[in-house]
């Protein structure tokens, strides 16, 4: 009975967790693409297209003086943001076991950089402390989180055979840290590259970085300019292994100290009480003389209508919008790969894919998603486009790169075939685990891109910070925090459920 | 003979419920030099761990995985053995930048064991002979008047082994050595117990023996 059971089972083909897994995300994507709002309104997109072809092969590297301050500030704020979210992280390590910090820390990661500069503008007004503790505050959580995670799997050997009196700082000292030292160094670095593309886009909120300038230039359509911005922010990332070196880390906080314009507007002391004790307490409960049953009934009102009238369409959007995206990311990781792979292309063929694929995974997804909105006018599309774009390139480069090491029998086919037979099947698992990594990542950055006027969430924060409603603002905030935290376990249980384990490095 | 260092009485380990050490007992005393001996899975590994960690913490130990650190240099592994000796600042200031006066300290170690010319050469660019004699270097540096050493010169030639095993004999008033060489087995114990299969078939003094003695313990 049981013998003839096992030998029917696979005749007929049984979908397996990892295509199911695929199928049902696809289909979700497919099913939610009827409800996007993609269409594109511009009425001649091509015009603008040929315009910005021109800019891109016509970079203006003469207005010498914008340039230099911006690409310094820039560079700046990156190194002091990650020095001070790697020095808290470091120690948030230390206590990670306890779930206080746990939780803690996965509150100040959910929040986009974008969103905690928006909080710090009305706090500290256009200060370099808005954007240092912007960037510093995430990283910090998302520090933590991987150095405590890099602890966890050091080698423990060596702390069998310590003396048992050792103080613990030594065993510490000499035990732990020369193993982690190393990843956290790569980790760092890696940080940083993240560090130097958000320091870009605090510029979009008014801090005097890349972004600033950039939103200048495309604002009035003068592409050489943006090109040549662009361009050496791509020379600075690519060339970040070449200058950055532990040793001169200290020398380089220390410039960076010097050169940040800190005085850009004095930090009024009235302000940061104001915001603390004033413009952040709920409407109702602010203008009320005591707090009785009446407050509470107003104030669950206004949560209430905020909630129906806001935060749900939002949700919605985001959702809508992260879903399609992972599913477009996870697509364009499968066409982007081989460009780089040897397996499939030469030398020549892979330094073509290499500079495509740097220029698509430096330029942050906010500023694609600006230029995609260019030619196409605001709808989803410029989103997803861009989201897809940034994080395919991403995975794409860590794919590539994975195909590497893959030993090949040698009558093995070729091409398609090749593609098709031997090297998806087996990159399958690593690329599922990388994507659903991103899947937080991207629903993060879905969020923040309705600054640019696509109704997710971010949306709904940026208008109630123009209209002065720091209240809503920060219900909406922490709103959009609760969705990362949830798609962050879902993504995890997931990943648990197929059993997709991966680096941490690239979290 | 000296008195009772460590005992062990009806000792059982299990692993998943098969036992590894059955109704072992054994009373070591100071200034044995005692070999174990018996095929791989018999129960050394597991017997060196009982008594290791039922000994007193002047216990100098070279487990099978070493315990390197595979980043520091042959240098900071072997300091790491008297790290208990120092302050916590003055172990982390040796750290960054190591200090002459530990260096100098250190230097006659590294002859000992033939690896003056590795003082700071990472300990993952050794071979697996060299990173055994760092693991030596760093329990001699121990100072302590007991070593436990699980298969320590599995990976060092012949010549060298007898070097090694001479300067642990030197620097230890006790000594237990599990190794797979029966002719050093014999060399370098006044005291043989044989492991079967988790028992314990064979306690008798050394002077004497022939490697043929042995033969049994290695035949299924």
């Amino acid at each position: 009975m049981t013998s003839i059971a096992s030998e029917t089972r696979y005749l007929k083909a049984q979908p397996r967790p990892l295509v199911r897994a695929t199928g049902g995300f696809v289909g979700v994507a497919i099913i939610l693409w009827f409800f996007a709002d993609i269409e594109i309104t511009t009425q001649d997109p091509w015009t603008e297209v040929g315009r910005m072809a021109i800019g891109a092969i016509t970079p203006d590297f003469f207005n010498t003086d914008e340039l230099f301050t911006a690409i310094v500030n820039t560079i700046a704020f990156a190194i002091l943001g990650v020095a001070l979210g790697n020095f808290w992280g470091f120690f948030l390590a230390l206590i990670f076991h306890y779930r206080a910090v746990r939780v803690f820390c996965a509150f100040i990661r959910s929040v986009h950089e974008l969103f905690w500069a928006l909080i710090f503008l009305q706090v500290f007004g256009l200060s370099a402390l808005t954007g240092i503790l912007a960037l510093a505050i995430p990283y910090a959580g998302i520090i933590a989180k991987v150095y405590s995670e890099i602890l966890e799997e050091a080698d423990t050997s060596p702390l069998k055979v310590i003396p048992r009196e050792a103080s613990s700082i030594s065993v510490f000292m000499f035990a732990r840290m020369p193993d982690a030292w190393v990843h956290f160094k790569t980790y760092s670095l890696y940080r940083l590259e993240c560090g130097l593309r958000s320091s870009a886009v605090l510029g979009f909120v008014g801090l005097p970085t890349l972004g600033f300038h950039l939103e200048t230039a495309f604002a009035e359509g003068v592409y050489s300019e943006a090109s040549a911005l662009l361009i050496i922010f791509y020379i600075i990332i690519a060339t970040i292994r070449k200058w950055i070196h532990a040793k001169l880390v200290p020398f380089y906080i220390l410039l960076a100290l010097l050169v940040i314009p800190w005085g850009l507007s004095d930090i009024s002391m009235t302000n940061v009480v104001r915001f603390f004790t004033n413009d952040i307490i709920p409407h109702p409960i602010r203008v009320a003389e005591t707090i009785n049953g009446a407050t509470l009934t107003a104030f669950w009102a206004w949560l209430a209508k905020l909630f129906a009238d806001q935060a749900l369409p939002g949700i919605i959007a985001t959702v809508i919008l992260t879903q399609i995206a992972l599913v477009g990311a996870g697509a364009l990781t499968l066409v982007f790969f081989p460009l780089i792979s040897p397996k499939f292309f030469g030398l020549f063929g892979r330094t073509a894919g290499h500079i495509f694929l740097v220029v698509a995974r430096s330029t942050p997804e906010y500023i694609l998603a600006l230029i995609f909105l260019l030619l196409w006018g605001p709808s989803m599309l410029p989103a997803i486009v861009a989201l897809a774009l940034h994080n395919g390139a991403i995975i794409g480069h860590l794919m590539g790169r994975f195909t590497e090491d893959m030993r090949l029998r040698p009558d093995s086919s070729k091409g398609i075939n090749l593609y098709a037979y031997d090297v998806v099947p087996r990159m399958y698992r690593q690329f599922l685990a990388f994507l659903f990594y991103r899947w937080e990542v991207i629903m993060r950055e879905t969020a923040i891109l309705g600054i640019l006027g696509i109704a997710t969430l971010g949306f709904y924060v940026d208008s109630a910070f123009a209209d002065l409603r720091y209240d809503r603002a920060l219900v909406l905030i922490f709103i959009t925090a609760c969705l990362n935290l949830g798609i962050d376990v879902l993504s995890r249980t997931i990943r648990s459920k197929l059993r997709l384990q991966t680096r941490t490095e690239i979290a | 003979m000296g008195r009772p260092l460590l005992s062990l009485e009806k000792a059982t380990v299990r692993y998943n419920g098969t036992a590894v050490l059955s109704d072992i007992s054994l009373s070591i005393e100071q200034g044995e030099k005692i070999a174990l001996v018996g095929q791989s899975g018999a129960g050394k590994s597991t017997l060196l761990q009982q008594l290791y960690d039922r000994s007193n913490s002047d216990v100098a130990l070279v487990p099978q995985e070493l315990g390197l650190v595979r980043n520091l240099s042959v240098f900071h592994n072997i300091f790491m053995g008297r790290l208990h000796r120092n302050s916590s600042w003055y172990n982390i200031l040796n750290l960054i930048k190591p200090l002459a006066r530990e260096v100098e300290n250190v230097k006659p170690i590294l002859a000992s064991l033939g690896l003056e010319d590795k003082l700071f050469a990472p300990v993952q660019e050794l071979s697996g002979g060299q990173q055994q004699r760092t693991a030596v270097g760093r329990a001699i540096y121990k100072g302590s008047p007991v070593f436990f050493g699980d298969e320590p010169v599995s990976a060092v030639d012949e010549y060298q082994s007898h070097d090694v095993l001479k300067a642990i004999a030197e620097s230890h008033e006790t000594v237990i050595l599990s190794m797979h060489d029966v002719q050093l087995d014999l060399t370098y114990s006044d005291r043989v117990i044989g492991l079967k299969q988790g028992i314990k078939v064979m306690d008798q003094p050394t002077a004497g023996m022939t490697p043929r003695d042995l033969n049994d313990l290695y035949r299924e």
